[in-house]
């Protein structure tokens, strides 16, 4: 060889060998491709599940309930049987517009794929300290809370005794189940918000089963300690019109502790999405998909936590057999096909937009008329809400109404941010839109809190 | 006693309301028959599945669970027993019995997944 680079070639390329990658592998190998790479920049398949010992994992799709290691084995399971390639401690650094992708590993340095379809599936990490602003000197003890999930439940190393928590996320509440039980003391977890954005099971087993207190509208205002932490300052938070979530005077109260957990949220990494140019969606941090999980580059899906962060291992999971489906159908059809210029299909395009009451929507463009689920979070805590889908823009039978036709209204109970909706626009609904125009998803409020 | 217990069995986290003052326990709010017997352990004796790790050979951690749920009063009794576990240098299957009847619990401690000798550390 000339060029001491290696170049190789696949038809599909996974990038991420989490739950989402792993997912999306073997759904194309279901739907009969034979020629798939994943690529992973760790040791072992499984992603973060590897950390998550705890259970909760695979009610949805195995309806039993597993520990994260023991859901990342069935699919690693899987992905042996099928003998799909894997390799690891490899990183990808770039793709292209070509569906090329460059990577690199201590066995073959620098390598390049070309792929014929290429699958984003690369999760996400949290929100470090950086992004908090939390004022004070920076002492070590701070800690994002999976980071600490990481030394504890992999190497067995405490971070800390006297503990106190910044973002009630189900990762924090997990930890402080977590430290307690390894003889650590967690004396508070603090939400800016007046509500948890964990789910109400994580509530009740990890901190109410140990008397830890929730101190909701609650923030850490102080980190205090020159070397180690020594304490924090915290205070109750309120809404100022214009202003937003801001301390309140006079409520500043001091908590000895040695180390402060940072559970404030998780962003997408999507470093590699950009630098191949595809722009990301404000409300989910993640690219703009149609309903196949194709992102606006042709031949490049997104799935799981990369496209937008989910609630539970499942659902990332079961989104991204939808994209390593269709990028498997999208290979045996340019096979089909070639010498001709790929035939586009029927150039249907309809976007959806959500009015702000609905955070965002998954997928945000559809290109063909059949059933679709659609994702949905809402920005806040509604109770007795209806979700108004409304398309505009159509030719038939809206006459009259302000061009609007209501494709489907729901009643719920309650919405809370923390929970991810879904609900399906169906093909006889898609089939009254015509090519460019809008589905709207919004929110009447019954009484908002 | 009245009292709403919120279901820890699946996410939906149903609130049941519980209310044994006339001798008999009344319960409301569950959405089916797994939350219900939940609720009736809880007014009782609150069990809860332990997760935790035990430490191997190479110094790194094994992921282990009960098999089946302790009483809630006894889990800081089962960490200490498993912070005592010295595991052999010797494979390990997922599912593998780590500690037999954990604290006269009559749960099994497990792995939750394999390990291998040549295993990454
Ligand atoms: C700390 C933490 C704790 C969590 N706890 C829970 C929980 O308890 N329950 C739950 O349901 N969900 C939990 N989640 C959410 C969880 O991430 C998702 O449910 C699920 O793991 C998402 O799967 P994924 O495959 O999209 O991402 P991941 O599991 O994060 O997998 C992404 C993989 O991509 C690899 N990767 C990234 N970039 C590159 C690159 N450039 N080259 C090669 N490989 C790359 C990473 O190494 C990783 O293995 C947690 C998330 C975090 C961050
Ligand atoms: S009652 Fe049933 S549905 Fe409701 S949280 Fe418990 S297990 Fe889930």
């Amino acid at each position: 060889m000339t060029d001491n680079k290696i170049n190789l070639k696949y038809d599909i390329v996974i990038i991420g060998g989490g739950p989402a990658g792993m997912s999306a592998a073997i759904a194309a190998y279901e739907h009969g491709n034979r020629s798939i790479l994943i690529i992973e920049r760790e040791k072992r398949l499984g992603g973060i599940l590897k950390q998550c010992i705890h259970p909760g994992f695979g009610l949805e799709m195995y309806k039993e309930e597993l520990t994260g290691p023991e859901f990342a084995a069935r699919l690693i399971a899987k992905v042996r049987e099928y003998n799909i390639d894997c390799r690891m401690s490899s990183m990808v650094l770039d793709i292209d517009r070509k569906l090329c992708v460059t990577g690199t590993s201590s066995d073959l340095g620098v390598f390049t794929v070309q792929a014929g379809a290429v699958i984003l599936a690369m999760g996400c990490r949290e929100r470090p300290r950086g992004a908090l602003n939390t004022p004070g000197t920076r002492p070590s003890g701070v800690f994002t809370a999976g980071a600490a999930q990481y030394f504890v439940n992999m190497y067995g190393y405490l971070p800390g005794k006297e503990v106190v928590i910044l973002g009630s996320g189900d990762i924090g509440l997990i930890m402080a189940r977590r430290m307690t039980l390894e003889g650590a003391k967690v004396k508070a977890v603090c939400e800016v918000m007046p509500y948890s954005g964990g789910l109400a099971r994580n509530i009740e087993q990890c901190l109410n089963d140990f008397n830890i207190p929730l101190l909701l509208s609650h923030t850490v205002v102080e980190v205090h300690g020159k070397e180690r932490v020594t304490g924090v300052t915290i205070a109750q938070v309120e809404n100022v019109p214009g202003k937003g979530r801001v301390p309140v005077k006079g409520t500043e109260q001091f908590i000895p502790c040695d180390t402060l957990l940072l559970s404030v949220g998780l962003i997408p990494e999507n470093e590699l999405t950009t630098s191949c140019g595809i722009r990301l969606n404000p409300a989910t941090k993640g690219a703009e998909v149609d309903q196949d999980r194709q992102t606006e580059i042709p031949g490049i899906y997104s799935c799981g936590n990369v496209l937008h962060v989910h609630d539970l291992a499942d659902f990332a999971a079961e989104e991204a057999r939808i994209a390593g489906e269709a990028a498997a159908e999208r290979v045996r059809k340019l096979r089909e096909n070639a010498g001709e210029k790929s035939c586009e299909e029927g150039g249907f395009k309809v976007g959806l937009k959500a009015d702000g009451k609905v955070r965002y929507v998954v997928p945000q463009v559809i290109t063909a008329k059949k059933d679709v689920n659609v994702f949905f979070r809402v920005s806040d805590i509604f109770k007795k809400p209806t979700l108004v889908v409304t398309a505009s823009g159509s030719a038939e039978g809206a006459e009259g109404e302000t061009g609007e036709n209501v494709l489907l209204k729901k009643k719920y109970l309650k919405l809370v941010p923390g929970t991810m909706q879904t609900v399906t626009l169906k093909k006889e609904m898609l089939e009254q839109i015509p090519d460019g125009g809008r589905i709207e998803f919004k929110l009447l409020p019954g009484d908002a809190e | 006693m009245k009292r709403t217990i919120t279901c820890i069995i699946c996410p939906k986290g149903c609130e049941i309301e519980a209310d044994n003052d006339s001798g008999t326990l009344v319960l409301s709010g569950y959405d089916c028959a797994r939350g219900k017997r939940y609720a009736e352990t809880e007014m009782t004796c609150p069990m809860r599945t332990l997760t935790t790790t035990v430490r191997l050979p190479t110094g790194r951690m094994l992921p282990v669970r009960t098999d089946a749920p302790v009483p809630k009063a006894k889990l800081f009794d089962c960490m200490a027993e498993v912070a005592k576990i010295r595991l052999p240098v010797k494979p390990v299957a997922a599912g593998e019995v780590i500690l037999a009847d954990i604290c006269g619990t009559g749960a099994n401690l497990i792995a939750s997944a394999a390990w291998e000798l040549n295993a990454n550390p």
